[in-house]
């Protein structure tokens, strides 16, 4: 064995090599079998970005497929529902350069309800197949109504609708969601005083 | 003596304090009409149990807790329910909220009440159940309900109970003249408290800027066992985490409770509350308001029901709507601007400071930061204002949080100290809201993902279930053909084609 190596030490070194080779791609084989990770990871945490309306505006059917598409290479700037905040939140997960809405796909509006106008509603079921999230309550000509917490405000119970009867209600502000804003460093105008240091002003 | 330890920061803003101490405590009398506010609470608002027309009685609960964290309301004096609306309150928005508006009748006739005297024969879970009937939320300026801090964990033992008498914001003195002249009531109150959450020690903590408090305190103290221990003026000591650790030398870990350090901090108000409702059986129906600032010219303090409009008060004061710039509800430092004089009075309002524009001129426009770091050196929980700034500017949530955005307790030290006039607070209340917000989104899109998912996968069953069924009888009418074919039993079609021969030749023979 010892005369073999001594006498071809190239030969040796080639077969030694390849032996090596052998081995660890038996093991990644082995792992790549072992531990293959179901679907992209990538994808999942994207969804977990987008706002979950399954509102289908950006031309995909619900945000789980979005989320897959743009794990893929699809353009981050198609949910109008998630606006600036999503786009800015995917592009840091992404590492990319966030960029604006795409406004063929719509634009960002402030957060809807649906509301049914009940002694319009022929009880067609229509909305309540349509709805994404089960949010329409009501069975075969009954009235149905809307359960306004689960409503993801998506639109998509609109266009069924055979009489109608479906309003989209912006949801007002109240004081439970009422925020102080953002100071404008232009602005004289400072509603808390924590401060105005007596005398400092002047 | 008692040692007394110092918290990191501070300032020493002007304290405007004598203006109003001058004069005793006025009953501000009834106004016509009284609105009382459903939520003058942290938690859930109360629920309406009066209807529009109704006479009440005062005393009379018109509204009650919904909820653990919440409190019942009371009319604070007799007359007729005239309407249950929506109001304009005080609340930086200026938005209006449910009130219940009583007309007053004046004759101010008490409905039947009893309260507990011989309280140490009581059982504290009855005392707490008492307070919180009583509508007793904390009247320093948050307004959480104090039954709801009393119930502490059974495991908790708590070592320090602290009656909070600094009262640090400049210009207010409802707590200072409520020492001075209710000295006896504070401490029945501590006395009370003392039986319920049994503490190691009692301490009433007041700043040394207010001496005759502390001396109408002791003497009310004498053989009672509560410790009045007074400390050099800071702002802000008041403020519950930096009084315990005067007091205590011990930190309440961040995003913690003081009971989770053994502490219990009540404030005085709320004390001389407790002692009314468990000595005579009166709920929470009016409090001490200052009125003051160059503006007013009777500056004083009030007592006064809840629900009176601040329009009474200051006519009270004899206030001067020209020299007025703006009208703040609480102090200079962690108040806010009221846009309307007729918005109520409710359990946490302290204060109403009618400055005029030399007295507190309107802030410079802000300057860019100059990073001279005053404003970390001024911070009470030892945060890094600065640093916040930044963040909140660039909105980077994660940042903040990791900076502890959350201790913040928004009490202005930093934004008095800076030089550039940056009004450091309003940025981090709006980026507070802002995670609040943003964590509230989060939870319902997690919401909307699995009843999304949940339908899918009912979707794809039903639509197994429906193929599993075609497939089924798919199934069954191949069997019979097959049958048929193998001459098991008589063909179908043939049989139906010698049922119809053999009804036709009957016809036909008939």
């Amino acid at each position: 064995m010892l005369e073999f190596i001594t006498q071809f030490p190239l030969v040796t070194a080639v077969l030694a090599l390849l032996c090596m080779g052998a081995v660890f791609g038996a093991v990644l084989g082995f792992a790549a079998v072992k531990f293959k990770t179901e679907g992209n990871p990538i994808a999942d945490q994207i969804n977990e970005i987008l706002p979950q309306t399954q509102c289908g505006q950006c031309g995909y059917p619900g945000c789980r497929p979005y989320s897959q598409a743009i794990a893929d290479g699809e353009a981050i700037n198609k949910c109008p529902p998630g606006g600036e905040a999503t786009i800015a939140a995917l592009a840091d997960l992404l590492d990319m350069e966030a960029i604006p809405l795409d406004e063929e796909h719509g634009e960002e509006k402030v957060t809807t309800v649906a509301y049914i106008r009940e002694d319009e509603c022929i009880g067609c079921t229509k909305c309540i197949q349509a709805c994404p999230v089960d949010a329409i309550l009501g069975a075969a000509k009954q009235m149905h109504t809307v359960i306004i917490g689960e409503c993801t405000g998506c639109d998509l119970c609109v266009e069924p609708c055979p009489v109608d009867c479906i309003d989209m209600i912006p949801q007002e502000e109240t004081l439970q969601t009422w925020q102080w804003d953002l100071p404008d460093p232009n602005s004289r105008r400072v509603e808390i005083i924590a401060t105005d240091a007596q005398g400092r002003a002047a | 003596m008692r040692k007394i330890y110092d918290f990191h920061g501070g300032i020493h803003p002007p304290e405007n304090k004598h203006q109003s101490v001058g004069e005793p405590i006025e009953a501000a009398g009834i106004p016509q009409q009284l609105i009382i506010p459903l939520s003058q609470h942290i938690g859930a608002p109360a629920a309406s149990v009066v209807t529009v027309g109704e006479r009440v009685l005062k005393g009379q609960q018109i509204a009650e807790a919904k909820g653990f964290v919440s409190v019942p309301q009371h009319a604070p004096t007799s007359g007729v329910i005239s309407a249950i609306e929506n109001r304009v309150i005080a609340h930086p928005s200026g938005f209006s909220a449910p009130c219940i508006v009583i007309d007053t009748d004046g004759l101010d006739q008490w409905i039947d009440h009893s309260g507990q005297p011989d309280f140490e024969s009581v059982e504290p879970s009855e005392l707490i159940k008492l307070i919180r009937s009583a509508g007793i939320a904390g009247m320093g300026g948050a307004g959480f309900p104090t039954a709801v801090k009393l119930t502490v964990k059974a495991a908790t033992k708590i070592e320090t109970l602290i009656l909070n008498g600094t009262e640090c914001e400049p210009y207010i003195t409802a707590d200072d003249v409520l020492m001075r002249e209710r000295a006896e009531q504070i401490i029945r109150g501590a006395t009370i408290l003392r039986h319920i959450l049994s503490p190691g020690e009692t301490v009433i903590g007041v700043e040394d800027n207010k001496p005759e408090a502390i001396a109408a305190l002791r003497a009310a103290a004498e053989g009672t066992g509560v410790d009045i221990v007074s400390f050099p003026t800071k702002y802000p000591s008041g403020g519950e985490k930096q009084l315990i650790e005067i007091l205590t030398d011990k930190q309440v870990p961040s995003g913690g409770l003081p009971s989770d350090i053994g502490v219990v901090c009540q404030n005085i108000g709320t004390a001389v509350a407790i002692a009314n409702a468990v000595d005579k059986g009166e709920p929470l129906i009016s409090r001490i308001t200052t009125v003051t600032g160059d503006a007013v010219d009777k500056p004083r303090n009030f007592d006064v029901l809840l629900g009176t409009p601040m329009a009474f008060l200051l006519d009270k004061a004899a206030y001067q709507a020209g020299k007025n710039n703006r009208l703040i509800m609480g102090g200079p430092m962690m108040g806010f601007s009221t846009p309307r004089v007729d918005v109520p009075i409710v359990k946490t309002t302290n204060c109403i400071l009618a400055p005029t524009e030399s007295e507190l001129p309107t802030p410079p426009p802000a300057q860019a930061c100059i990073r001279c770091g005053m404003c970390a050196d001024a911070c009470p929980a030892s945060l890094l204002p600065q640093q916040l700034f930044w963040f909140s500017q660039g909105k980077e949530h994660e940042k903040l949080e990791e900076h502890k955005l959350f201790d913040c307790i928004e009490c202005g030290a930093c934004s008095w100290v800076c030089p550039s006039h940056i009004p450091l607070v309003q940025y981090y209340r709006s980026a507070k809201a802002d995670i609040l917000k943003a964590r509230s989104d989060n939870e319902k899109s997690e919401q909307s993902r699995a009843r999304f998912e949940a339908r899918e996968e009912r979707l794809v069953q039903l639509a197994a279930e429906r193929e599993a069924k075609r497939a089924a009888r798919k199934k069954a009418a191949e069997e019979r053909a097959k049958k048929a074919a193998a001459g098991d039993g008589e063909d179908p079609i043939q049989a139906a084609i010698e049922r119809a021969k053999a009804k036709k030749a009957a016809q036909e023979s008939s």
